[in-house]
């Protein structure tokens, strides 16, 4: 094979993926932003034309708590998720072939049934009648009146309860990569257990926690069933008002202004996390 | 007991395996110590109760009069130089090698003048801002070096420290370790599976099999008078012999009948009895050969063979010679060929000799 075709032939191997990207990505995240200029028809439809009034209508300070609601939980979120899932990768990646078949099972199952169905049986488990609300008040650890459900917590609860499995994936996949070795070696050198992991492993896996980050950050932001689902009526996040200008108001134009707004929010640090892993890269060769 | 590093009566099982057997050492300080043995004797095993990752069994493991057996690896005055170097690949080289006085938090003033004098030791300073896959496997092994010595460990444990190398650099850093050792003056216990390495990299070796040690020597003395068979057959190459003493001399000496071969007159380090079945060590390069048989004499053992086969390695020439059951092994220098006779070729009959203080008795393997 010649090196001027070598090119050509990785252009054809991505092909189809970029075809992929291109028509379910780029052309629908295209017309979501050409939406946003559009005028709204009474019918719940598309206007003709261009206006820029939908913009003015986003800009409502109602939707800044959004937003900021929107923010810090998909954040707290992602760091709960990284926290519970670092041990459970560092662990994974040590224990034998066996069992970390049988570990990754386990965390792939609970996908095997539907996600509404997973969100319900948190609801009735948390709900006032329901087993852990009666089993916590039973053993005094919360007053009788307790409400589990409608709660921000909750909601932070159920996302932690979502997404830790795509934090402990490219987690695990990072640290089966790792030199436990080089654990030793840090022993050696004076740090103790404690500094072995968050000098040695944890830089280690720096490419898996981001990827972490990214997938939890991400899903977190768009999610508006399990805030509608386990969260009270303070608790929206910005996809609970997209869902609801697309399904109760029929205003797609400004469901898409807030959406392509959220997209920006979330692809503007992607591009400086992806611009940082390319310099981190070139900085180690 | 006295000495710097003493491990004392140190035994580690895993499962079924005995990986370290009752083994008792005594390193002074400053020394340099090999652990040498085949793969699973369990030098690595004792090189890691010394680390602190394994924890003995039984006995006990003394750096400067202090009991270490139960300390974690952080805290004792040890440090290691990793078989695959353990660098950490997120830090520079400067970062790598501060990264000990770090934990130790040192203040920031020493640790700089400390990995700066660490980096000059070990020729590097313009590799600091390196990261370590940028260095070649040479350098890798001088950063790993510099990170555990600037600790001023008590002992500095190298584990198969030449063993990632090619030849070339292998023998090149042979010496760097040498001088390096010289230069610093801490103790320095080696493991290794390389009885070259060994060899010339230390003042002392102890020779493991099957967990236990078999003899505790100097080079010169592990070459030129093994203890058992095995020391004997690991260290260099050795034809054994098995026969009956006949007669015993004064000094040491012991004339052994064994079959096909005579009455060879050899030298033992320990008692013999008469009758007692004795095995015998000739190194090969020990036999001079020569076609006409030559003069008998009470010091001269002389026996003749067939050659059966023969390999040129340049500096020497070896050649596998029979003589009724025995096939033995000589290694002939070309300056060293006596007499300018011709080389002996092969399906030539030729005469071995050795003088008797070549021939040493080992002791029996297992049945001793």
């Amino acid at each position: 094979m010649s090196t001027e075709s070598r090119p050509v032939r990785q252009w054809l191997l991505t092909l189809p993926s970029l075809l992929w990207l291109v028509v379910f990505f780029v052309i629908p995240a295209i017309l979501v932003i050409i939406t946003a200029f559009r005028p709204a028809n009474l019918q719940g439809g598309v206007g003709t034309g261009w206006t820029l009034a939908t913009l003015r209508e986003v800009q409502d300070p109602a939707y800044l708590p959004l937003l900021w609601r929107t923010l810090w939980l998909s954040g707290a979120t992602t760091l709960v998720c990284l926290a519970l899932a670092l041990p459970v990768a560092f662990q994974m990646a040590r224990t034998g072939e066996r069992m970390r078949q049988v570990l990754l099972l386990l965390i792939v199952i609970p996908f095997l049934s539907n996600f509404l169905i997973r969100i319900f049986a948190w609801k009735s488990l948390l709900h006032p009648e329901g087993p852990l609300t009666k089993l916590l008040i039973g053993l005094h650890l919360i007053p009788e009146n307790a409400v589990l459900l409608n709660h921000v917590g909750t909601v932070l609860l159920v996302l932690v309860y979502t997404q830790l499995p795509f934090a402990i994936l490219p987690l695990y996949a990072a640290a089966e990569k790792f030199d436990f070795g080089l654990l030793d070696a840090a022993r050696d050198l004076g740090a103790g257990p404690w500094r072995s992991f968050s000098k040695v492993f944890v830089p280690g896996v720096r490419r898996g926690l981001i990827s972490a980050s990214v997938m939890v950050f991400v899903c977190c932001l768009g999610q508006y069933v399990i805030p509608q689902m386990v969260g009270g009526t303070s608790d929206e996040m910005l996809g609970s008002k997209i869902a609801q200008r697309v399904f109760s108001d029929r205003n797609l134009p400004h469901a898409s202004a807030l959406a392509g707004g959220l997209m920006l929010a979330v692809l503007v640090p992607m591009l400086v996390v992806v611009l940082w892993q390319q310099f981190g890269r070139k900085e180690a060769e | 007991m006295d000495g710097f590093l003493v491990i004392d009566g140190v035994s580690k099982t895993f499962g079924a395996q005995r990986a370290v057997d009752d083994v008792s050492l005594t390193v002074a300080q400053g020394e340099a110590f090999s652990l040498l043995g085949p793969s699973g004797c369990g030098k690595t095993t004792l090189l890691r109760m010394i680390a602190g990752f394994e924890r003995p069994d039984r006995g006990r493991i003394l750096v400067g009069g202090q009991d270490i057996t139960a300390l974690p690896p952080e805290q004792r005055p040890v440090n290691t130089v990793f078989q695959n170097y353990a660098l950490f690949p997120h830090l520079s080289v400067w970062e790598n090698i501060a990264f000990g006085l770090r934990m130790s938090r040192r203040p920031r003033e020493e640790i700089r003048s400390g990995v700066d004098r660490m980096l000059e030791l070990v020729r590097l300073s313009e590799h600091a801002r390196k990261r370590p896959t940028q260095l070649s496997g040479g350098q890798r092994q001088r950063v790993a070096i510099a990170r555990a010595l600037v600790n001023r460990p008590q002992v500095l444990l190298l584990d198969e420290p030449l063993a990632a190398l090619d030849l070339k650099l292998r023998q090149h850093m042979l010496m760097e370790l040498n001088t390096l050792h010289e230069q610093v003056g801490t103790t320095f216990i080696y493991v290794t599976h390389d009885q070259g390495e060994a060899m010339s990299l230390s003042d002392r070796i102890a020779v493991m099999n099957t967990g236990k040690v078999e003899q505790v020597d100097s080079p010169e003395n592990l070459y030129e008078s093994p203890r058992t068979s095995f020391v004997a057959s690991f260290i260099g190459d050795a034809n054994f012999f098995t026969g009956v003493a006949v007669e015993m001399q004064h000094e040491g000496y012991v004339r052994v009948k064994v079959e096909g071969l005579g009455s060879p007159l050899v030298l033992s380090n320990g008692e013999v009895s008469a009758n007692q079945t004795l095995r015998l060590m000739v190194r090969p390069e020990k036999i001079s050969l020569t076609l006409k048989r030559p003069p008998s004499g009470e010091r001269v053992n002389a026996f003749s063979g067939v050659v059966e086969d023969m390999a040129y390695f340049g500096s020497h020439t070896r050649y596998r010679i029979r003589a009724g059951e025995h096939s033995i092994l000589a290694q002939l220098q070309r300056s060293r060929f006596s007499g300018g006779e011709i080389d002996p070729a092969r399906g030539a009959e030729v005469w071995m000799s050795f003088h008797p203080d070549e021939g040493r008795v080992v002791r029996l393997e297992a049945t001793a």
